[in-house]
């Protein structure tokens, strides 16, 4: 467990995280989602340690971070970085080796990870002859080659195309599934919305909202209800305790002020027609990020 | 969720030490050495240079091996006033008519015929010019006497300071400015912060001024190399006696020279992100490598700026060999400036090893000298 408390920092003066605090579990996928300049990469930085803080501190399963922890870590800059001129699995054994991997084990460890991120015909080219979208790939490989305990990703997805995602994100739940503990950032709110167990909203420095995303989903529901039926669902209108949100034929969204309200209503739908669809609306990821960065 | 995290927990590989902090040295220094030498321009460079440093130890060798001399018709007796003079080679003619006629033909350069009028006993015919250099060969000059005969001559030592400064030059300021790039490249790329998640900035240091340093190193042997081989060749072997001992002496100056330069050059390019901006604070390095070169080729005859240069750490690799050289040295000299040259070398590497770890996460503008030192 990667835990984080009351990270504050200033640059000039200007607070750019004040209290900042969540924890990243293993064997979950913890995304971190903010508008730019919120926060998200300065708290990555702090976390990896190539950026001191000016108070708090981070722990790993109750004891404060050291280097040697810090050694397996899992890392993705923001800008990313390779050395242009290096071939592709030559870039990422090298980094394996410096991690304490053995020539061989390496090579073999560096492949496969290569090939399963889709980069197994470019192994022996130059890391500035590929696409961005292949660079990020092979980014992901320098994060993930040492098998690293914890892994913090800085918009692991930006830049690339679905299908890239995809396998980008199958890789980063495999991960999840053996243990590691993932963090990554991201603008992209339906890609964290579909993969991560956790969330961590953070605005303006300070973190707005932390949990898992199906607790975070239920405070934040309203009583919002999808009404799909035969008959015109005008009657809603005149419905104690309803408020309508949208209306069209034998379609309707509403808001209730009670459960027993909805109950209601939907008997009265069905004794009014055929009911084909009467569901509870969550609210989706960019809905709740609008509410608490208000 | 913690389940299934345990029970695959076997499949996993298992935790690696790090490396020993060896291992990632030589890993670091490994990967330097590989891309340079996959470098093109680099291997056509040296190749070049290696090429330049033969071809002029031959021609050396072979143009003071011409000992054919000035061609020379000779008339008659006048031989005698040429026999044993080093420089000319004389043909006997029989009579000025011949002589004359060899003359206008170009075969020799000049003739010399007896006259009893002329001052020297005979007179020199040349074609449309006077010939200069034989007629200072034939002139006949007092016996000069030196009190403190110089053991070297004029010529060669030139020669030889010239060659020792441009080749430290050369050498440092290539390879000087190899590492500052590659650190600069590392900083612009970020690649250093997933280098220092997995290894200590001393460990990456360290690899990068040895890497470079073996580099350098290789190229100086090279170049030791081809000197003494083409000095072999070229049947130079007293100059070879004289020459060995320094050449020895420049590689063990050098390497210990070098390990400072590069930590320096490594240390001033951590403080700046932008390959652009290296020469900003890497200006003062670049001084220092092109004072040893620019002085020993002005006061090679100085012996005071000599001795002076030959204890100045960063002025030894090329100032004790020329001492040495010139044969003005104690036993003990270049060991003494050897152990200034360490302790030199140990205390750069110490405050080349703060700045550039001070330095190294810091992006954008340049880092100033006493943050970096202070941390």
């Amino acid at each position: 467990m990667l835990e984080l408390r009351g990270i504050t920092k200033s640059y000039g003066g200007r607070r750019v995280l004040d209290d900042v605090s969540f924890t990243v579990a293993p064997g979950r996928l913890t995304g971190f989602v903010g508008g730019n300049g919120a926060g998200k990469t300065t708290t990555m930085r702090i976390v990896l340690g190539v950026l001191s803080d000016d108070g708090g501190t981070v722990s790993l399963d109750g004891r404060p971070l050291t280097s040697a922890d810090r050694r397996r870590f899992g890392y993705m800059p923001e800008e990313r970085g390779l050395y242009p001129k290096m071939k592709v699995l030559e870039q990422i054994v090298y980094l394996a080796r410096l991690h304490g991997y053995s020539k061989a084990e390496a090579e073999s460890e560096a492949t496969a990870l290569l090939e399963k991120l889709g980069l197994g015909e470019r192994l022996g080219d130059n890391v500035e002859t590929l696409s961005l979208g292949n660079q990020q790939r092979a980014q992901i490989a320098a994060a993930l080659v040492h098998d690293p305990k914890v892994l913090i990703l800085d918009e692991p997805f930006s830049g690339l195309d679905p299908i890239a995602v995809d396998v980008v994100a199958g890789v980063l739940q495999e991960r999840a599934a053996r243990g590691t503990a993932v963090l990554f950032s991201s603008h992209q709110l339906d890609v964290v919305e579909r993969l991560c167990d956790d969330l961590v909203i953070i605005a303006g420095g300070t973190i707005r909202a932390s949990g898992a995303r199906e607790a975070l989903r239920a405070e934040h529901s309203t009583r919002r209800y999808e009404l799909i039926s035969s008959g015109d669902a005008g009657w809603l209108r005149g419905e104690p305790g309803v408020q309508i949100i949208e209306f069209d034929g034998g379609y309707a969204l509403f808001d209730v002020d009670s459960e027993a309200t909805a109950q209601r209503v939907l008997r009265q739908a069905v004794a009014l027609g055929d009911v084909a669809s009467f569901s509870p609306q969550h609210p989706t990821l960019a809905q709740i990020f609008k509410e608490v960065i208000q | 969720m913690s389940t299934p995290a345990r029970a695959t927990s076997a499949n996993r590989t298992a935790p690696r030490n790090a490396p020993s902090e060896l291992q990632g040295v030589w890993l670091v220094a490994e990967r330097e050495i590989g891309s340079k030498l996959r470098s093109k321009a680099f291997i056509i460079s040296t190749a070049i240079l290696f090429a330049i440093a033969l071809a002029g130890i031959l021609f050396a060798g072979l143009a003071s091996k011409d000992a054919t001399g000035t061609p020379v018709a000779v008339v008659g007796t006048a031989s005698a006033s040429v026999e044993g003079i080093e420089g000319i080679s004389p043909t006997q003619v029989a009579d000025r008519a011949a002589a004359e006629s060899l003359v206008r033909s170009g075969d020799v350069d000049a003739a010399i015929v007896n006259d009893p009028d002329s001052p020297a006993g005979f007179t020199v015919i040349a074609d449309s010019q006077a010939p200069t250099s034989l007629l200072l060969t034939l002139a006949k000059v007092p016996t000069v006497e030196l009190l403190n005969p110089p053991t070297t001559d004029e010529g060669l030592r030139y020669l030889v300071a010239i060659g020792f400064g441009v080749v430290f030059l050369m050498a440092a300021s290539l390879f000087g400015s190899t590492i500052a790039q590659s650190v600069v490249e590392e900083k612009q790329t970020r690649v250093v912060e997933i280098l220092i998640s997995a290894i200590p900035a001393r460990t990456l240091l360290a690899g990068k001024v040895i890497g470079n340093t073996i580099l350098a190193m290789g190229q100086v042997l090279g170049l030791a190399a081809i000197a003494i081989i083409g000095l072999t060749v070229t049947g130079q072997a007293a100059l070879l006696q004289g020459l060995g001992a320094p050449i020895v002496w420049f590689a063990i100056f050098f390497l210990f020279g070098f390990i400072l330069l590069a930590s320096l050059f490594a240390a001033a390019a951590a403080m700046v992100s932008r390959q652009e901006d290296i020469g900003s604070t890497t200006m003062p390095l670049t001084m220092l490598i092109m004072a040893p070169y620019m002085l020993v080729i002005l006061f090679n005859d100085n012996p005071l700026v000599m001795s002076i240069m030959s204890y100045v750490p960063f002025s030894a690799p090329v100032g004790m060999p020329m001492r040495l050289f010139l044969g003005e040295v104690q036993w003990w000299e270049p060991l003494l400036s050897l152990v200034i040259l360490l302790a030199t070398c140990v205390a750069a590497i110490w405050v080349g090893a703060k700045i550039y770890e001070n330095s190294l996460l810091r992006m954008g503008a340049r880092v100033k000298l006493g943050e970096a030192l202070r941390g």
